[in-house]
């Protein structure tokens, strides 16, 4: 399930539904990303996606990882809007038969998410608001799986 | 006429995220906004925005028709 919103989430109760029924899963791994305060340089998170191409391409990077590592399952919930400090961003699960797939699975998914999923980002703080753009660290992440 | 979207800072560039233009084509239309609005056609020149045809990238020019989808997108952050 791929599927985007502008509601905070529970983390647990995802994580509690995707387990629930499996029994030749075997490993679930799960990511939870939270929206930093940055010591008070942001006060707001804005996240603007492009609704149908954005669940589209993510779709696509979701269907290569599915092949790459053998899962079973996955979910990923992204939010867009308004996203204050400390709430939830990002929620990724990875259901696979042994737990070293559904680890680097989740790690994948996430560098994608973080460096190249279509989403725009809109940092605010007390000096004014800013779009930010992929941070080199996203790119050598990324560059990891390029093998 | 065709739906027009901008993305991210192109947006706020603009004043504006979606409009609806009359235009034959992605090159017409580009140069139709570069006109109407200098900083906006710079902005969807700089380096790395991509243009999206009824939600698929495309590269160079591409033809409108009615009811077209046309999407400006700046670099793509993440979440």
């Amino acid at each position: 399930m791929i599927r985007l919103t502008d509601q905070a989430f529970d983390p647990g109760a995802l994580l509690t539904d995707f387990c629930a029924g499996r029994t030749e899963t075997g490993a679930v791994a799960t990511f939870t990303g939270l929206a930093r305060a940055e010591a008070g340089a942001t006060t707001t998170l804005e996240l603007e996606a492009y609704p149908g191409f954005t669940e589209a391409r993510i779709a696509e990077h979701a269907a290569a990882a599915t092949e790459r590592f053998g899962l079973q399952d996955l979910m990923i919930l992204h939010r867009v809007g308004k996203i204050a400090p400390g709430e939830t961003i990002v929620f990724v699960a990875t259901a696979a038969s042994h737990r070293r797939a559904a680890f680097e699975a989740c790690d994948f998914l996430m560098d994608y998410l973080k460096s190249r999923a279509p989403f725009w980002k809109k940092e605010t703080g007390p000096d004014g608001s800013r779009w930010i753009e992929p941070r080199d660290q996203d790119h050598t992440d990324l560059a990891r799986w390029e093998t | 006429m065709a739906r027009v979207l901008l993305f991210g800072r192109l947006g706020d560039v603009a004043g504006w995220r979606e409009r609806e233009l009359e235009s034959p084509s992605i090159a017409h239309l580009r140069a139709r906004l570069a006109e109407e609005d200098e900083a906006l056609g710079e902005a969807l020149a700089s380096p790395g925005v991509q243009v999206a045809l009824d939600q698929a990238i495309v590269r160079g020019d591409a033809a409108l028709s009615a009811g077209s989808e046309v999407a400006f997108l700046p670099p793509m952050s993440g979440g």
